[in-house]
């Protein structure tokens, strides 16, 4: 093979990336980010005024919502960063929610 | 995916990509990813409202059931019988036989399993005599009901992962199509018959949008259903003792574990008194299920469980006797709120509470969603066909959306007809009979696949559509020729689940007729002669002239830029 051909597929394999990349990236956000965003909001429930078992169902149960919620976020932004953004601001009062949680009843 | 699409669903592109382009976008491709496997999964659901039904037509050698029987005379029978049969067993629960059930379904743990045997058995029982239903081998409409959230031959587990998978995609693709469907109301009344691709899109609009909140509901609580299993996450921060875990369980199950036997040998008390007070209590008709614990042993626990018909919620609500003595120890009939939320969601999915009517209604809504999968899918290839530049030899991703469109669609059919056959067929006395019902169900699936991908699409559509309609309509012939309870003594006799079923099998068959028929009649419209035509004429249609009256439909948004593209 000669090096302008392969400079050539190259390139094309990277502009090539370059397109399916932020979709790609969009997709790993919907699946994976938004489960866990669903999941941190789940956990984060228990942060609520409730009864253990009643706050664990009421998360858990709305947690779907959440996980819906964010797949249309993702599609719906200008821009995979845009998405991913999104995802971790929505997830850093959930966290600060959860983190007690977390902590408080792990034993050492 | 071709060219256009790709242009289309590439992100990044910052221009004018309003939301309903996006989530029309996102509508397609989650429908269509998992489109196959939620067909499958709302059909047999669909289906599943008539459970006990089908069970009942599979069992043809159990009479006609025409009065319930009184659970307290039905148990103290059957618990005789079971304690002969399974000495020891830690556990063992009997389902009463209600008005839609003619057989008592028992499970039971089995006190010391062989290496590599399940932990549980279980058998049906004629209420009437107490002893084991002595009818053809058959797993009966469960089959149908345990496929739609677990598929068969593969780990329980994975399986039902991958079902809450299809229904999260499902669940997606519901909210987008809403959010990119802006006259929701006004295409409800819009219908373009005999239009090719505009019909298509109308029929899955009105489809979708007749049974909308029904299908949120009914694919929201399917992933309610899962949720301990899918998101245990706040379960397994919240509690960390056995305690807590079984407190949590009492809320929203009405299942009582086993204790420790003590060793020390009581017989049970007359358990017919103990259904007799849950009776008084609930009423006479509303017992759901009775389970023994430690049967024999001064520990012994008897749960009588109120059935889940007439009431919207499957909530855990039972009364907790002593076996020894008979003395009612708990008495369970209230949950916290969030728990009760979650019964009713799960009784919502079940639709058990209902009655025939509520029934029929449930399983009418469910087959237009049924039909909204499938008329969503094959609106892909609609769509797709008029832009293809050889229609004859599509590229491969059409070409697969294509055969698998025949197979979920038409051969699932053709399956689950296999299915009854198999089971009026099959000699009565084969070994492992009931497993040899369901390996047909996926032999004539998996030929419908073959003959999908062998034979041209449109012959292959009809074909099969054909093939479904013989196999269902034949099937009351069959059941004449093999049992001796043919549709007319049936329907004289008053037996309304046999008359009932095969009224339904003949119905679904002119159903298949009629699509066979449509799809024979129809003649795409191919783009390379549009094209040749002057764009102004007559019979051309204009799509961006037509998308003016259809408003941003989810599809014909999406497309308008394509044809306009396509366009000379």
């Amino acid at each position: 093979m000669t090096s302008p051909a392969l400079s050539g597929a190259l390139r094309a394999a990277l502009t090539k990336a370059c397109q399916v990349g932020p979709l790609l990236s969009r997709i790993v956000a919907a699946i994976g980010g938004g489960y866990a965003l669903a999941a941190v909001a789940s956990v984060a429930a228990l942060a609520l005024p409730m009864d253990k078992p009643q706050a664990v169902l009421a998360g858990t149960m709305a947690s779907f919502l959440v996980y819906t919620g964010a797949v249309v976020w993702v599609f719906a932004v200008r821009s995979a960063t845009r998405a991913w953004l999104g995802l971790l601001l929505a997830a850093i009062p959930l966290l600060l929610a959860a983190w007690p949680v977390w902590n408080g009843v792990t034993p050492a | 995916m071709t060219a256009n699409d790709k242009k289309h669903s590439k992100p990044g592109k910052p221009a004018a990509r309003g939301i309903r382009q996006t989530m029309s976008d996102l509508h397609i491709w989650a429908g269509l990813l998992v489109g196959w496997i939620l067909y499958a999964m709302f059909l047999t659901g669909t289906v599943s409202y008539f459970k006990e039904e089908i069970s009942q037509w599979m069992r043809p050698e159990v009479a006609h059931q025409a009065a319930v029987p009184d659970a307290a005379e039905v148990v103290p029978r059957i618990a005789e019988e079971l304690q002969q049969m399974v000495p020891g067993s830690s556990q063992w629960s009997l389902g009463m036989a209600d008005a839609r059930n003619n057989v008592v379904s028992a499970f039971w743990r089995i006190a010391k399993p062989a290496k590599g045997e399940r932990g549980f058995g279980s058998a049906v029982f004629d209420p009437q005599t107490g002893q084991k239903v002595s009818s053809r081998e058959t797993v009966g409409g469960e089959f149908f009901y345990r496929f739609h959230f677990q598929f068969h031959y593969m780990p329980v587990l994975w399986a039902r992962w991958l079902a809450s998978f299809c229904a999260m995609f499902m669940l997606v693709a519901i909210v987008s199509g809403v959010i990119t469907h802006k006259k929701i109301f006004v295409d409800f009344f819009t219908f373009r018959w005999g239009k090719g691709q505009r019909s298509w899109l109308d029929a899955h609009n009105a489809l979708s949008v007749f049974g909308l909140p029904f299908h949120a509901m009914i694919t929201y609580t399917g992933l309610v259903t899962l949720m301990a299993m899918t998101m245990p996450w706040a379960s397994s921060a919240a509690f960390k003792t056995q305690a807590e875990r079984q407190a949590m369980q009492s809320e929203i199950s009405a299942f009582v574990p086993a204790g420790k036997p003590s060793g020390q040998a009581v017989p049970l008390a007359p358990l017919g008194d103990m259904v007799r007070q849950a009776q008084q209590r609930w009423g006479a008709d509303r017992i759901g299920r009775v389970t023994v614990n430690n049967a024999g042993d001064a520990s012994a626990r008897v749960i009588v469980t109120y059935g889940d018909f007439e009431r919207v919620s499957i909530s855990p609500k039972y009364m907790l006797f002593e076996g020894s003595t008979g003395k009612l120890l708990e008495v369970k009939d209230q949950v916290g709120a969030a728990a009760e939320t979650r019964g009713v969601l799960y009784a919502l999915h079940l639709g058990r509470f209902g009655d025939t009517t509520v029934r029929w209604l449930y399983f009418l809504t469910s087959l237009a969603g049924t039909a909204m999968v499938g008329t969503g899918l094959v609106m892909w290839t609609v769509k797709r066909r008029t832009k293809l530049p050889h229609p004859d030899k599509p590229y491969f991703g059409f070409w697969l959306v294509e055969r698998l469109n025949i197979a979920a669609i038409a051969g699932l059919s053709i399956g689950m007809a296999a299915m009854l056959w198999a089971n009026r067929l099959l000699p009565l006395g084969m070994e492992k009979r009931s497993d040899w019902e369901i390996h047909w169900f996926f032999i004539l699936w998996g030929a419908s696949l073959v003959w999908a991908m062998l034979r041209p699409a449109k012959r292959a559509w009809v074909e099969l559509l054909w093939a479904g309609c013989a196999a269902l309509a034949l099937l009351p012939v069959v059941n004449v020729l093999t049992t001796d309870r043919p549709l007319w003594r049936s329907a004289i006799d008053g037996d309304w689940v046999f008359t009932g079923l095969e009224l339904t099998l003949l119905a679904l068959a002119a159903l298949h007729a009629w699509l066979a028929v449509r799809t024979w009649r129809h003649q795409p419209k191919r783009k390379p002669q549009r094209q040749a035509a002057p764009r102004p004429a007559a019979n051309s249609p204009a799509p961006a002239a037509r998308d003016v009256d259809s408003g941003a439909t989810a599809a014909s948004a999406a497309m308008a830029p394509d044809l306009q593209e396509a366009r000379p």
